[in-house]
């Protein structure tokens, strides 16, 4: 589960529950239409404190909108994720794409 | 219980990944894993479940068998399909290559390689694909 707004130039997602091969699909589309028509929004901004599942499936789909982002200019910034989504986001090697704040709050102050 | 196993049938559909993973961490809380070591096994068998869904069947489907078992010192999950196989398997376990770059990262093998103790892969192309993965059950501190 999902939800979205646009907070300035940056789309900011909360995430809640699992992200695996069936629920990426409907997350991709949704941030997709977000973005789509609106070069505005530079930033992603997810707020992980919910988020208790993720794997190679749901990474994919963020690194993919990290691309539409990238080409504008914007950041990635992950916020409050759990120990261990921390981990798997280290693992997949997006530490070195985003940066990592402790609330949605430090996330806006950090673009 | 010193040993115990359990096997799983299931068409592949891409909602029956969290069931796979989630039936295997409510039969590994029968041994004394970390939540932290419970978590890595249910990234492994999501990712080994999704690689069957997507690469194994792709478009087309069939069945996957998991099958679960365990022994005082290994914690033991095979995942197996009967789909189309891997033609390279040396560069399938390469991180970052996969065959859909742009919808995947290439690094659900990867995944599994670091949160599991051993891993081998098996596969045969027209025939299918089998992962096998190990866990090792560690001795109880104290």
């Amino acid at each position: 589960m999902y939800c979205s707004e646009i907070v300035g130039q940056a789309l900011v997602i909360t995430l809640e529950g699992e992200f695996d091969l069936h629920t990426a699909p409907p997350f991709k589309e949704h941030i997709d239409t977000q973005l789509h028509g609106k070069p505005e929004i530079i930033n992603l901004i997810f707020i992980m404190s919910k988020l208790t599942f993720i794997d190679s499936s749901g990474l994919g789909v963020i690194l993919g909108r990290y691309r539409i982002i990238q080409e504008r200019g914007g950041q990635l910034i992950f916020a409050a994720p759990s120990p261990q989504v921390k981990r798997i986001l280290e693992l997949s090697g997006m530490q070195k794409i985003s940066k990592f704040s402790n609330s949605a709050r430090e996330a806006l102050e950090l673009i | 219980m010193d040993a115990n196993w359990m096997k799983l049938e299931f068409p592949s559909e891409s909602v029956n990944v969290q069931f796979a993973r989630t039936t295997v961490a409510i039969f590994a809380s029968q041994l004394d894993f970390t939540l932290e070591e419970i978590e890595e096994i249910k990234v492994a068998v999501s990712e080994a479940v999704s690689n069957s869904v997507i690469h194994g069947y792709s478009a087309s489907h069939g069945n996957v068998i998991m099958k679960v078992k365990y022994t005082p010192t290994q914690f033991t999950v095979s995942v197996e399909d009967f789909g189309r196989g891997i033609s390279d398997i040396v560069q399938a376990q390469e991180s970052g290559y996969t065959t859909i770059p742009e919808e995947r990262m290439g690094i659900g093998l990867y995944f599994i390689q670091e949160y599991m103790d051993e891993v081998s892969l098996h596969s045969e192309v027209g025939k299918g694909t089998k992962i096998v993965m190990v866990k090792t059950v560690k001795p109880i501190q104290g």
